[in-house]
């Protein structure tokens, strides 16, 4: 039994990240600053960007030029990645400034800090699938930095069809198994304590 | 700033063991997301969002007729930017480099464009409305590279030598040229050239990369993106038409673009590389991003800026813990 690479899989799962550590009801008392809300909230815009998404994904990269309907989804698309931005860089120097990769946290700074890059390759390929002048400009623009570095000869900016594949289907993926393996770790290891906190302060009295 | 101690790394690392409050974490994700949620919702309804109409060539040739005129006679003499620009389009040139890597040549050319068959007689040949155009494109077709080169260049030389004025512009040996510069300028002019461009080699295209290289070689692109505020001097990357935020978050990328020598294309190697150096360097540091945490002194910072003593006053104020000491 215990051979089984199932049983394995779900002894190590069970052992290292147990639903108490996934769904806890109690943090260390010293989770109490207001900077810790903005990883749920990066969270919360980045649901509302799949939404919104998934909405304009159903009706084609043209229709909110035409659609009173596609406009104000197209406008919830536009709010909730600069939002999402705004939250992100805000839990990133929150995090930054805590030290947070303290306490064999390195892996959970290293997927927060490579899902902040795979958000601007996403975002940025939604500015290429906008269909206006923007997208226009943009695609003239950029080019010339990807073609710099040989990546245009198949990352082609240009390319309506291959942006518009990569933006809602390839880099949302990237970016969506990098932000649970980010979640589940900062799960799995806990809130990292305060950087003056010293063994011999913390007492075991507990909740 | 004396150096964590072996326990107090393992202290960090070890699972929680003292004080703990009541923390419903389902409930805060839940309040988050009708926040965002709703603070979108009043965005989106208060602000729009950005939507300015796409440049046509049809509004190029209406606006600027000269300049699509002059712009034709340059792809088919070679010497626009598209003609002239190397991979990944053709091999007029060797691309950026940085030192020793010339990674835009070495890529190769995997998107081939022949900007006077692709641009310009390619598009004409779909739309012969008359005589002239089809006396010209049978001339242009009949003749040798070295004549068509002769013809287009002698034109375009005599355009340049007159400022674009193309009234002003001599009697010469020009061939065919201006009949299909007009040709095309007229078809576009008519609407038909934006799709004709598009639809080069098949009934489904999903790819403009004709028309934007094509649109980028004239001024009709460049004067627009000016009037946006969207030039790269200007740190167009971050900007966005209208009055909304662009991608703010290229900030960075956007900052080299505006100081000597990137913003100097005069400037060897650099300025003249600039978007291959800042590509170079924005990959270091999105990797320094990643790898912050073993990054001697930048990942000290943190314990000498004592920013976190803020996050977590009343925490330590509650339980009496001082600073480390240095």
């Amino acid at each position: 039994m215990s051979e089984m690479w199932t049983a394995k899989l779900r002894n190590k799962w069970q052992k290292e990240l147990p639903i108490e550590k996934l769904l806890p009801d109690d943090q260390p008392a010293y989770v109490g600053s207001w900077i810790y809300v903005f990883g749920v909230l990066t969270l919360s815009a980045l649901a509302m960007i799949i939404f919104s998404g998934l909405i304009l994904a159903f009706e084609g990269p043209a229709w909110y030029h035409t659609s009173d309907a596609g406009k104000f989804t197209n406008s919830l698309h536009f709010w909730s990645v600069q939002l999402f931005f705004v939250f992100m860089v805000i839990h990133l120097w929150g995090k930054f400034w805590m030290a947070a990769w303290r306490g064999n946290r390195f892996a959970t700074w290293a997927t927060g800090a490579v899902a902040f890059i795979a958000s601007i390759a996403t975002a940025f390929t939604g500015y290429l699938v906008q269909t206006n002048f923007d997208s226009q400009w943009i695609s003239f623009e950029a080019k010339d930095g990807f073609n710099s570095m040989g990546i245009g000869a198949w990352f082609n900016v240009t390319n309506l069809g291959q942006m518009l594949l990569l933006h809602v289907a390839f880099l949302p993926l990237i970016l969506g198994v990098i932000t649970v393996v980010h979640v589940l770790m900062v799960r799995k290891r806990g809130v990292v304590p305060p950087i003056d906190a010293e063994p011999s302060s913390v007492s075991e009295v507990g909740r | 700033m004396k150096a964590p101690s072996d326990s107090k790394r393992a202290f960090d690392a070890a699972p929680w063991k003292g004080p703990t409050k009541r923390y419903d974490i389902v409930k805060e994700g839940t309040i988050a997301l009708v926040f965002v949620v709703v603070l979108t919702i009043i965005l989106s309804l208060f602000m729009g969002s950005p939507d300015d109409t796409p440049l046509t060539f049809k509004g190029w040739a209406i606006s600027n007729p000269d300049n699509l005129y002059a712009t034709t006679v340059q792809e088919l003499a070679g010497t626009s930017g598209s003609a002239t620009y190397g991979g990944p389009y053709d091999n007029a040139s060797s691309g950026l480099n940085v030192g020793p890597l010339w990674l835009q040549k070495w890529a190769g050319v995997t998107h081939p464009i022949n900007s006077a068959n692709d641009f310009v007689i390619a598009p004409l040949s779909t739309q012969i409305t008359s005589l002239e155009i089809a006396n010209a494109l049978a001339t242009w077709k009949s003749a040798t590279d070295t004549q068509r080169h002769d013809w287009a260049t002698a034109y375009d030389d005599a355009i340049t030598k007159v400022e674009g004025k193309l009234s002003d512009v001599p009697a010469g040996a020009y061939g065919p040229v201006p009949a299909l510069a007009k040709g095309l300028t007229d078809m576009a002019k008519d609407g038909a050239l934006d799709a004709a461009l598009l639809s080069q080699g098949g009934f489904f295209q999903t790819d403009n990369t004709k028309q934007i290289l094509f649109f980028g070689d004239g001024s009709y692109l460049d004067d627009a993106g000016t009037t946006a505020n969207l030039q790269g001097g200007t740190w167009g990357m971050m900007n966005e038409t209208g009055r909304y935020p662009g991608q703010a978050w290229l900030w960075l990328y956007s900052f080299w673009y505006q100081i000597p020598p990137f913003n100097n294309e005069e400037s060897k190697p650099i300025g003249a590389n600039a978007d291959a150096y800042i590509m170079y360097i924005m990959g270091v540091l999105s990797l320094g991003l990643v790898l912050i945490p073993i990054i001697p002194v930048i990942k000290t910072l943190p314990m000498r800026i004592p920013i976190q003593r803020g996050i977590w006053r009343q925490y330590y104020e509650t339980q009496g813990i001082k600073r480390r000491k240095k």
